[in-house]
């Protein structure tokens, strides 16, 4: 394979590919759909360049199946969906996430529900993302606005998917998956690459689901000396099934503990414009480029403005929203849908500061026209 | 190296199993065992896949490395793990709800790709785990918690289906049958490919209960007065056939499986072409 570096110019779609490539991924399982395709169309081409597998499965259940699969027999696994695919996937995300096995699954995000606008962007999977499976679960999302952070976030979530062994999402859209824009692609010794934690202790008596005092077991792939047994069903550090009630609580509070207690490493935002504005915007994704400029835009009107862009999307970076609900006066949350994002904010509103939302759900985007004039509403 | 035995395969700590008196998932497990006994595989080169139900459950007994995952997917689970390390033996324990039922798409799919594992498929006509519903083997206008007065749905001939998809190796015995069902799950692992090895098995607790049949003991009469070689079942009449089975193994094919194929499709790709 030809590895492009330096400066580049291509589709998020292809970026992702590179950036999973790069963080060391060597199998797809997936099923086309529009808009994430390209993702598995460029894939298809890399992967056996690199010794790599690429897999077209039946259905978006088996794809995640056999990703899962794979990244338990120790390579570094990847789907590519969205929407109706992403709703298929859900049952067998929450297995990934009860029995810790680290994979990527890059949801490029379309119009919904059901079949809809399927070639349109949207953002309507922020609240399926975080509760799509069933039962009380942690998950880490990730959400790029750029061709650039489509190659950087998705080298982060095989990093932090290696290190908390916890499927990440990587929740695009439509519009950050298909444009085109330059992006600048690092020599690989410049990567920062994290890899599972291997055990220290011995093959005999070997408990692989036993944690370490960071809460994240070192579970070795199949096929080494060390006996490796993944369960779905409530299990002990033994990784047999095990139905104790003490169990099932101790596991599921440790499932969250490990990646509550490290938010600092996992929740990534950045502030855009003055410090202390009187309107904060909450943007993520492709709104959040159309929030920049209208930070800018209101400037000039002699608004004051800024933009706290939400990276990480789960767990939600409910610090930094509290410092902006401190300090502004009103909270917008620009959003391609009828309200997710803001319903979180207003759960961590302690302030009384005024949120209010602004929604498009007709599958074009929000323009920055529309977030200023709504500022100009809210200050009213 | 020192000789190994068929409890060197099951965790005796995590005995007595819990299937029901009659059942034959407990002649199958030891089939198993002992088939990996003879083929010299240690548990560690072998990955036990398990989907859900009576049958799913065996790998909390087992000592190799095992995988149990949700409801139907064994197949698909096990087909990322065999193809990320093919050196592994991958084997997967469905029954007829996991394999044909919730998933039959990954069954047809994982015969026609040709994927290099194999699976064993407890067929017991229906859903003992969940209390005697019906699937899509149990035979028509069957008794079941969920046909009351028999089923409407005719059921899968699970070794055709798999033969018809494309499974390099296709066998079909019963629980009664246990030492030709150990030859054939042997001669099924060693089988390069897709390989089924279908067992018939007595569930007296439901199915057999609901159809007049609840002594485990006249089960495994059934299963021994149904089951006929294939040599003498082809020459039967279709009336004959109608009230049995052919056992014993019915599709062997060497088609080159997905990984070799894979591999040499994308070496041919990557050869230099041209000039010098």
């Amino acid at each position: 394979m030809i590895r492009p570096y330096g400066v580049q110019f291509m589709q998020g779609n292809e970026a992702c590919v590179y950036g999973a490539i790069d963080a060391g991924a060597r199998f797809y399982g997936g099923y086309p759909i529009t808009p994430s395709s390209e993702i598995a169309e460029l894939s298809a081409e890399l992967l056996p360049q690199v010794d790599g597998i690429f897999l077209q499965m039946e259905d978006e259940i088996g794809s995640i199946a056999t990703i899962i699969g794979a990244s338990a027999a120790g390579k570094k696994s990847y789907t590519a969906t969205s929407g109706p695919g992403f709703s298929l996937m859900q049952e067998n995300l929450g297995m990934a996430v009860y029995a810790e096995v680290p994979i990527v699954l890059i949801n490029i995000q379309r119009n919904g529900p059901s079949t809809a606008l399927a070639t349109r962007p949207a953002q309507g999977d922020v609240m399926q993302s975080r509760w799509g499976t069933h039962g009380d679960h942690p998950i880490i999302v990730l959400s790029p606005a750029s061709v650039q952070e489509c190659y950087d976030l998705t080298v982060r979530a095989f990093n932090l998917s290696e290190k908390y062994r916890i499927p990440v999402i990587l929740l695009g859209d439509e519009v950050i998956g298909h444009m085109r824009e330059s992006l600048i692609i690092p020599e690989l010794d410049e990567l920062k690459i994290i890899n599972r934690k291997t055990p220290s202790a011995p093959a005999e008596g070997f408990k692989p689901y036993t944690p370490g005092e960071d809460d994240i077991p070192a579970i070795p792939p199949y096929g080494t000396d060390h006996i490796v047994h993944i369960s779905s069903s409530c299990h002990d550090e033994s990784g047999y099934s095990h139905n104790a009630p003490q169990t099932a609580d101790k596991l599921v509070r440790r499932l969250h503990r490990k990646i509550e207690n490290n938010k600092t490493d996992i929740v990534q935002v950045e502030w855009f414009g003055p410090d202390d504005a009187e309107v904060t915007l909450i943007a993520y994704g492709v709104v959040s480029r159309a929030a920049k400029q209208a930070v800018i835009d209101a400037q000039k009107e002699g608004l004051s403005v800024n933009l706290l862009r939400l990276i990480t999307q789960w767990p939600f970076a409910d610090e930094q929203v509290r410092e902006a609900l401190k300090k502004a006066k009103a909270v917008i949350v620009p959003e391609l849908n009828l309200g997710q994002v803001v319903l979180e904010v207003e759960r961590t509103n302690s302030f009384k500061t005024p949120v209010f939302p602004l929604s498009r759900i007709d599958g074009e985007i929000i323009l920055p026209s529309q977030i200023v004039e709504r500022i100009k509403e809210v200050l009213k | 190296m020192a000789v190994r035995r068929y409890q060197d395969y099951l965790d005796k700590n995590r005995l007595p199993h819990m299937w029901c008196p009659g059942c034959g998932d407990g002649i199958i497990l030891r089939a198993y065992t002992e088939a990996l006994v003879e083929l010299d595989l240690a548990p560690k080169e072998v990955v036990t896949v398990t989907g859900i139900g009576c049958w799913g459950k065996a790998d909390d007994y087992l000592t190799t490395q095992a995988f149990h995952g949700t409801h139907g997917r064994a197949l698909a689970f096990a087909t990322g793990i065999k193809l990320a390390n093919p050196d592994l033996h991958v084997v997967t324990l469905m029954g007829d709800g996991d394999a044909v039922t919730i998933g039959g798409n990954h069954f047809i799919h994982a015969a026609r790709r040709n994927i290099d594992l194999t699976a064993i498929v407890t067929n017991n006509y229906n859903y003992g785990m969940t209390g005697g519903q019906y699937s899509a083997t149990t035979p028509l206008e069957s008794k079941t918690t969920t046909s009351p007065k028999g089923t409407p749905e005719p059921g899968f001939n699970v070794c055709l289906l798999a033969e018809a998809a494309g499974a390099n190796f296709v066998a079909r015995t019963t629980a009664y049958h246990a030492t030709a069902l150990k030859n054939l799950i042997k001669d099924a692992i060693t089988h390069k490919g897709f390989s089924l090895v279908e067992v018939i098995s007595p569930c007296p607790t439901y199915f057999g209960r609901f159809n007049g049949n609840s002594s485990a003991v006249n089960m495994f009469n059934w299963l021994k007065d149904s089951a006929v070689p294939i040599s003498k079942y082809g020459k039967m009449t279709a009336e004959e056939q109608a009230e049995r089975f052919a056992v014993g193994t019915l599709v062997k094919k060497e088609r080159p499986d997905f990984y070799t194929t894979y591999r040499r499709i994308h070496r041919a790709s990557q050869q230099p072409k041209g000039g010098e």
